[in-house]
Order: C-alpha cells, then structure tokens, then sequence
C-alpha cells in the first residue's frame, strides 16, 4: 500500500500532514460556532456571529500567521468571522465563549462586545468592530510601522465583499500605495455574496473585487475559499510578496456563509451553499488520507471540546457593577482628574 | 512672546525630540507647507497625507496600535464630521479591549469661528468631542497654555484631542514659554519658514523646556467676587476683557475660569468659585442645541441649586446651519465682547 503524503487540488498540493492539521482546525471552528450558535438559540448568549463557510481559508491564514507582539510580528484588523483564524493561531476554545456568554474572565472584551469580536494584544489581534470596515483605515499605519522597522512582519487586514463600498477600503489601497511610501498590507476579502440579506452582485459591478486593486498597482487573486489546499497557497503567496517586496496584496477568496449573517437572520443551516468541511473531508476520504471511524473521532473531540467550554464559561462570574467605568483611560502622569482610569464624572 | 500657533509647533519639536513623537501626520502639514497656520514648520517628522481625514484618523491609530507616538492633525475641525465613528472607535479601543491596549494618540484640530471662515471654516467642535467618551478634550486660550497642553497630550497615553481656536491661533502670549527667546522678531527668524522659497529653510529652534499644563486642570484667570465666568478657547479672552471692563466702569469683580481641559474638565474650581459667588455665567460659542456648556450648567442646577443666588446663565452659539461670511451673520451668531459684557452685567446686578 502506498502512503500518501500530498493531497492535490487542480495544480496545487499540499503534504498530508498539513492538510491533517488544516482539517483539525477546521472540525474545531465548526464546532465552535455549532455551540455559539446553540447558545444563542438557549439563552447562554444573547447574540452570535461568526464564520461557518469560512473555515477552510481562515484556518490556513491562522496557520501561516507570524505570531507575535509588536510590529516584528504580523498584526492582525480582522473581522468578525475569524474565529478559525484564531483557533488556528492557539486561541483556547474556551475564550471564545467567553465572549459569548460575556463573562468577565472574556479575554477580548471582559463580556462587553459580541462573540467573534477579537481582541489579543500578545498577538497583535486589534479589537475587531462590529462597524465593518474602519480596520482598512487602521490597517497602513500598523504598516507603516512595520516598514519603517525593517523585518518581515506583515498587516493583514480581513474584510468582507459588502464592506468594500465603504470609503475606508479606498482608504487602504491609497495609502498602501503612495508612491515611494507602498506598505506591506495584505488586504483579504471575503467575498461570501452577501451583506446581511443584499447580493453584492445587485450592488456591485465588479465581476472581481480584486480588479480593484490594478489602478493602484496592486497584484491581486480571486480564488476558492472553500479550498484549503488552494487557500493555503494563495496566502502563502500574498504574504511572501508582502514580507519581501514590503508592499500590498490584495486576495479574494469566494467562501460561503452557512449560518446566514447572525442570529437576527436566525442562524439556520443554508443548504444551498458549499461546505468547505464536507468537500475537504471528502477530498481527504478519498486521499485516503483520513477514514470516516477517523473524522468520526476528531469530531466528537471536538465537539466534547466545545461542551467543555461552554460549561466552563457559563459558570464563570459576570462582570460588576464596578466594572462599568473600568480600563476606559490607561494610567497618565500628566491627568489632574483621572491618572489612574476614569471613574465617574469629575469631582 | 511666541504667538499660539508657534508655541504648538514649538510644543511639537520638543515633543519630537524629547518626547517620542513618531509621526506628525496631515493635510499639507509636511514641507513645504507646513500646516495651513503654519503649526508644523520645519518638523522633522511632519508628512503630508492624502486628502482623506479617515484615513488620517485610522492610520494615526494604527500608528499608536505598532507603537508609534502620531500627532494628528484635522486641518480644520469641519472637516472632520466624517472622522466621527473613527474618533468613537478610538476613544472606545482600551475600554472594548478591556484593558489590554493603550492608544497613545494625539489629534490636533483649529475650532470655531473668528477668522471670516463662513459655513465650512468656523464649526466648533467640543460639544460633538464632549461625547467621546475615552478621549480627553483640552482647548487652550493662550500660547503658554497651548504648549503645555500639547506637551502633557504627547505623554498622555491615551486618545487626546487638542482643540485650537482659530482666532486666537496669531495671537501673542503674555507668559514666555520656558526657553523662548524673549524677543518675538527674533523668534520669528527663528523658526518662521520664509514666504516664498524654503526649500533650503531650516528653523534653527530655541532651547525650550518641559513645562506641563496637567489635563483637568483649570486657571484662575481672574479673580473676583461678585459672579463666576467659566469659558475656554476663542471666548476666553473676551470674558477676561469684559471682567477688566465691568471692573474698571462699575467696580464689579468676577472669577473668570479657564476650563482648558473639556474633558476631564476641573469641577473643583467652577464649585469652589461658584459656591464662594452663587452667581455663575458660561461662555462659549459651540451651538446651543445640546451644548457642552448646558452639561456644566445642569450639573451646577442639580448640585449647588442652593448656593445660587441668581439663576445660573449661559451665553452660547445660536443653534443655525452654519456661520454666514457676512460679519452680520458672525457677529450676531456667536458671542461677542458686548454679549458677554452684557451678561455678566446681569448676572452679577441680579438681584438675589
């Protein structure tokens, strides 16, 4: 019997070890999502959003990410669909739901912001906002910085198809590109079809949002984000071409969004889309690289890894009425009112 | 004596220099310009930004994000109205984080009216800051206080806005900066960049000194007894002039604060005075349709209704579309030397 060691997609392949590495991550954030989903529905948490349809790109770029703190690494503006991306890069389940259930151990937010909505300063993950695209704003001057040290740290800056009406998408590519001044973005679209219940095709024109990038000088890929070994590939490119030229990219990977926009859509299962978990274990499956008792096992791992966390989070403490005012203001030497944090108005 | 806008570019190469300012970011704030009131001459880390205040917001926070120390600069407070959701953001990142990051940035915008600049160059902008919460709003009314503010905005590690008021922006100080030559032609050759060609101009800087204004921190501009006066910016100046005056024609004295801080603003001094006259008026020229002032003011009302011996008072902008370039529409739009004169007259005459 042979063993197989490249799983192939079209022109592209990737070892098996990877892929086996990919899916793990993949299985977790799906199974995340299933359990914030459920929470949402049950009470546990008021609200979900989150990215089931985007697992198989965001859990490529997680594991390609140059983790760290401070502008040697890579810094991260991204949205609120990335929870893989963060699985990928070592998030423990359990802060995820945190969030969710808005307790005050949450590590992002200390139970203030909805789930999904990142924050890790040790990884350069920026707060994400729920105001979608004012991180394409953000996301040169991290750059610039970055430039300006020399090393090959990186911004990656994750919006959707929607948001890119938004001036602050414009924003990004002018300022990524002033001449003599390129900066090393890359700038990822998620293109799903979709903002909230409008097509992008009814919106706009553009048969690629990645074109947008050609007047600015700005290489860009249109690719399949449903497909991690393609994924893989595409990122692994784009941040090659950022880390060394010290310029911006522009990827926009076509991935679905199996959960509808949030749970005000109602979160139920879209049939009609693909699912990048069911097509990758397929692909595995029939690489014979992973078996159905196999997956059955990662699965239920996962899924048990999932209830953990959720018990542990529901039974957390919830934040105080104390806690209102807390962390508004960092601690200033030259404040005659607040030079520890804000605590109410002046007295 | 430096004028106000040299003292902030004074503040900003001291700041450069000694305090880690990275970036000094803006429209026309690099050469050869240097800022269209000149606040950023011959700064070393002055560079001209695209014509798109959002991004001039969002990259100065991504700036502070990497570690950098940015100076932002909105060229005029009008047109930063599209920057809102960005300042909201900025002000909310430490507090939505909870607690993990500090956003140590500065953004400097010239407010109000004052300088014949109609609809789009006369906004006032503290009563819309006011609700920023996570920033701190300061507002200088001379060039002393300026340069300490500025300095005290740079270490400051969190969101900063230091508002200036335009017409006051060419005005001399009365107090020498530490370090400042006390001669102003002098100054002036020092660090004005020459009409005309300066493409080889270096302004050769004085030896300024740290000197602090702490943020929340008010000043006893006059003192007095029969009434309080709180103002700060443009209008500053015009409540002093009016205390002089009611003092020198009819032996009426007034406390006359400068808030200088909006946000955190000194209630200790305006209480202090306040309960010492039982008489307050405040002065700006923000539009009075919701006003910072009127928060002051209910605060005043709720807190020291019986300390008061005459209704508390507020002169502020009148709630219109914008300030016509007719000085009919200027004059008679936001509060002037006879309007204040006026009501710190009744205010102090009421009887109690």
């Amino acid at each position: 019997m042979t063993t197989i060691t490249e799983v192939t997609s079209g022109s592209e392949s990737l070892s098996a070890d990877w892929c086996v590495k990919i899916h793990q991550v993949m299985v977790r954030a799906r199974a995340l999502e299933e359990c914030l989903i459920r929470m949402s529905k049950a009470g546990g948490a008021y609200f979900w959003i989150g990215g089931p349809g985007e697992e198989a790109f965001n859990a490529c770029l997680g594991l390609q990410v140059k983790k760290g703190r401070g502008p040697a690494y890579d810094f991260l503006h991204l949205h609120y669909r990335n929870s893989a991306t963060m699985l990928a890069m070592g998030m423990p389940m359990v802060d995820a739901v945190r969030q969710a259930a808005m307790t005050r151990t949450d590590p992002h937010s200390m139970g203030r912001n909805f789930v999904g909505h990142y924050s890790w300063r040790d990884w350069n993950v920026i707060p994400v906002s729920s105001v979608v695209e004012v991180q394409y704003a953000m996301a040169p001057g991290t750059a610039l910085v970055q430039k300006r040290l020399g090393g090959d740290g990186i911004t990656i800056v994750v919006g959707g198809d929607a948001g890119t009406a938004e001036g602050d998408f414009a924003t990004c590519l002018i300022w990524s590109t002033r001449p003599g001044n390129e900066l090393p973005v890359l700038m990822i679209v998620m293109n799903n079809g979709w903002g909230i219940s409008t097509t992008t095709r009814s919106q706009l024109r553009l048969q690629s949002i990645a074109d947008r990038g050609e007047a600015f000088g700005i290489p860009g890929e249109t690719l399949d984000g449903n497909d991690p070994i393609v994924s893989w590939h595409a990122i692994q490119r784009a941040m090659q071409w950022c880390r060394e030229k010290r310029r911006p990219f522009l990827l926009e990977p076509h991935v679905s969004r199996l959960y509808g926009h949030s749970s005000s859509s109602g979160a139920k299962r879209v049939a009609t889309e693909p699912d990048c978990l069911a097509m990758f274990e397929q692909k595995l499956l029939d690489s014979s690289i992973l078996t159905h008792d196999w997956i059955g096992e990662i699965r239920a791992e996962a899924r048990q890894e999932a209830q953990r966390a959720s018990e542990q989070a529901l039974s957390e403490p919830s934040p105080t009425s104390e806690d209102v005012p807390r962390h508004t203001y960092a601690p200033s030497s030259v404040d005659a009112v607040y030079p520890d944090d804000y605590t109410g108005l002046p007295e | 004596m430096a004028t106000l806008v040299q003292a902030v570019r004074m503040a900003l190469h001291y700041g450069e220099t000694f305090l880690g300012v990275t970036d000094i970011l803006g429209e026309d704030v690099g050469p050869p310009l240097g800022g269209v009131f000149t606040a950023t001459q011959g700064l070393v880390t002055a560079w001209n930004t695209p014509l798109d205040e959002r991004g001039i917001v969002g990259v100065a926070m991504g700036i502070a994000y990497a570690g950098g120390r940015p100076v932002a600069e909105l060229q005029f407070c009008d047109y930063g109205f599209n920057t809102m959701d960005l300042l909201k953001v900025a002000g909310n990142q430490r507090w939505a984080a909870g607690g993990t990051y500090e956003l140590p940035l500065v953004v400097m915008t010239p407010s109000g009216s004052g300088i014949r600049g109609s609809l789009y160059h006369s906004h006032s902008f503290e009563s819309w800051a006011s609700r920023l919460a996570g920033w701190k709003i300061v507002m200088p009314s001379n060039a002393l206080d300026a340069y300490g503010l500025m300095l005290s905005a740079i270490i400051d590690p969190n969101p900063v806005l230091v508002l200036l008021p335009k017409a006051l922006l060419r005005v001399q100080g009365e107090r020498l900066i530490p370090g400042e030559p006390n001669d102003q032609e002098l100054l002036k050759r020092l660090i004005d960049a020459p009409v005309g060609d300066r493409s080889n101009w270096q302004p050769r800087w004085p030896d300024v000194n740290e000197y602090l204004v702490p943020i929340g921190l008010a000043n006893l501009a006059r003192e007095g007894t029969d009434a309080t006066v709180v103002s700060y910016g443009r209008t500053l100046p015009l409540c002093v002039q009016a205390a002089d005056l009611l003092r020198d024609s009819e032996g009426l004295s007034f406390d006359v604060i400068d808030l200088r801080s909006i946000f955190p603003y000194d209630w200790k001094a305006i209480t202090h005075s306040v309960t010492r006259t039982g008489r307050v008026l405040f002065v700006n020229e923000d539009t009075e349709v919701t006003n910072f002032g009127e928060h002051l003011y209910r605060r005043i009302v709720e807190e020291h209704f019986y300390d008061l011996l005459a209704r508390p008072r507020i002169l502020q902008g009148r709630h219109v579309p914008g300030i016509g370039l007719n000085q009919v529409y200027e004059r008679n739009t936001v509060p002037q030397l006879p309007h204040i004169r006026q009501a710190m007259r009744s205010l102090a005459r009421e009887e109690a």
